[in-house]
């Protein structure tokens, strides 16, 4: 998250941009993401691909206990997230797929399998 | 009233331009070596070049855990580099070295208890707040991070040392500009007089070489000019050709710990914390009066606090920032206090040195650091340098010892450090062999 951050710092910085600056991430991933689409039918991403991306997300994140993540993981008793650092999680998987979470959704993601599906509903997740 | 309680100081820790580490940063400054260099150089592209003064006491960084430099991932705990700004992360890495130094960990919950954090900060995180403001126009709130708020406070350095320890005693910040550091000491002291705790974590932590704090301090025509092709002889305290400071980054931290504390679990002593004297100027925001009477009154005052004579401090550590007006000023200031009829010879009065001249002004923390070489001259004998002194402007009245170039060995018993910030706020700390 810190990498994620201070990359978008930095974005900041450099441009007057009127826009919010792409992530590293998303940069990063445009690759296999691009690949994605072109193999799955209806431009809807595969489970899979979903659950790799927010565990990048996550590896991205230092203060995750990495050994514990898995695909139940809690963010807080598991993975060792306060409420804070859910926050910046979601936020950092709503920059990853490129949408835009309500808070009142957002406050219902709080394990790493809520996450998933709730990406895997919004189709226009990409 | 009983006798106060005295308080010592039993560990030491810094972050600074002239290294990491109290070793390291000591060694480099009495062998007259300079942290300050070229921000263009170092950071390319963040903007420096569009502003008059380019230099700065940086903190020498690495990712290989290279002696002396600061590094993150060696320094500091998973995550804490998201959740704590600049200021606040070199605040956990001095704490650290400073109570390991001292060997006090609080292993109990009625030594917890007992054990209190004062840490300041001049400005606070720049970084934080200019970032999240950028994201707040490009993005609306959605960008706004959840750590904004608990980064930017000034009182998070103190905050995330008690929280890393688990220190229960007072949790205090203070923010009084360049007097910032001094004000945490001596508070601090003041707090283990009192009884409020037996041990202080005290310092105080800057890290604002943001261009915009360059900028703003540029607008006051404060910064050193003339110098962007040649850092290391930016900052030259009581010299003729002196043009402005040089601003810095770092932090400082002492343990402070009652006197019969330290002795009952045979803690090591550097020095006795023996004085601590404030005053306001009432007088300007940026500029002390022609006097120099808030600072003369802020050094009686801690030299009556320390009940001890003039005769007896052998070593001022000057706030001296190397503006034209300033140095002059807490000259004279000096030379007032020390030799009030004027019928002393300089040889009979403190050497007087500015360390500033090797890392530049640490606003908040340069009380701080400047206690930590402080308390080093007299655990050593050791005056550090004043760099780049090259002519004296003895015709301004600069007719004392300010140890140029050269670290000088003598005797120091007792040794006076001075902080002066915008506000007009002052403080004077005396720190004694015990």
């Amino acid at each position: 998250m810190f990498r994620l951050a201070s990359f978008r710092i930095a974005a900041a910085i450099r441009t007057a941009a009127p826009r919010p600056a792409v992530s590293l991430v998303k940069q990063r991933l445009a690759m296999p993401s691009m690949m994605t689409r072109w193999y799955s039918a209806g431009g809807a991403l595969t489970r899979d691909t979903i659950k790799e991306r927010i565990f990048q997300v996550l590896q991205d994140f230092d203060k995750v206990n990495q050994e514990k993540l898995s695909d139940v993981a809690d963010f807080n008793k598991d993975l060792g997230l306060d409420s804070l650092d859910t926050v910046e999680v979601v936020m950092a998987i709503e920059e990853e797929f490129s949408v835009e979470i309500p808070d009142d959704e957002a406050d219902k993601i709080t394990t790493v399998k809520e996450a998933i599906d709730y990406i895997t509903h919004r189709e226009d997740a990409h | 009233m009983a006798a106060a309680r005295r308080v010592v100081v039993t560990g030491l820790g810094i972050v600074s331009p002239v290294g990491v580490g109290i070793k390291h940063a000591w060694q480099t400054l009495v062998e007259g070596g300079s942290g300050i260099r070229s921000l263009v150089a170092e950071r390319p592209g963040a903007g420096y070049d569009q502003l008059p003064s380019q230099v700065a006491g940086i903190v020498p960084r690495s990712s290989s855990q290279e002696l002396g430099t600061f590094d993150t991932k060696a320094l500091l705990m998973p995550g804490d580099a998201n959740r704590m700004a600049g200021f606040t992360q070199y605040a956990m890495c001095a704490a650290q070295e400073a109570l390991a130094d001292a060997g006090w960990t609080a292993p109990t919950d009625e030594q917890r208890e007992r054990t209190g954090v004062c840490f300041g900060t001049g400005i606070g995180s720049l970084d934080d707040i200019t970032a999240n403001h950028d994201q707040f126009r490009a993005g609306g709130l959605r960008k706004i991070s959840p750590m904004f708020v608990p980064k930017i406070l000034c009182n998070m350095a103190a905050g995330n040392i008690g929280i890393r320890y688990g220190f229960y005693g007072p949790n205090h910040a203070v923010s009084t500009a360049c007097t910032t550091g001094a004000h945490a000491i001596g508070d601090a002291t003041r707090f283990i007089q009192y009884g409020d705790a037996d041990v202080m974590l005290a310092g105080a932590s800057e890290c604002s070489l943001q261009p915009l704090a360059l900028a703003g301090f540029s607008k006051i025509k404060a910064l050193a000019l003339g110098f962007n092709d040649r850092p290391q002889q930016a900052s030259r305290p009581f010299d003729k050709d002196r043009a402005g400071f040089v601003i810095g980054e770092g932090s400082g931290a002492l343990v402070l710990e009652e006197l019969e504390h330290a002795k009952a679990r045979g803690a090591p002593i550097y020095a006795e914390v023996r004085g601590y004297g404030l005053s306001g100027d009432g007088f300007h925001i940026t500029a002390p009066p022609a006097d120099g009477a808030g600072a003369q009154r802020a050094m009686r005052s801690a030299i009556r606090s320390a009940r001890i004579s003039t005769a007896e401090i052998s070593y001022i550590n000057a706030h001296a920032t190397s503006t034209p007006l300033g140095d002059q000023i807490e000259n004279s200031a000096i030379k007032s206090v020390f030799a009030p009829a004027g019928n002393l010879s300089p040889a009979d009065l403190p050497a007087v040195s500015s360390t500033k001249s090797a890392t530049g002004h640490l606003l908040g923390a340069a009380g701080a650091v400047e206690a930590i070489f402080t308390v080093l001259a007299i655990k050593n004998n050791i005056a550090p340098p004043t760099l780049n002194l090259d002519s004296i402007d003895a015709e301004s009245g600069f007719d004392l010892n300010y140890v140029p170039h050269k670290a000088q060995q003598r005797t120091i018993n007792a040794a006076l450090t001075n902080s002066f910030g915008f506000g007009g706020t002052n403080a004077s700390l005396i720190f004694a062999k015990l």
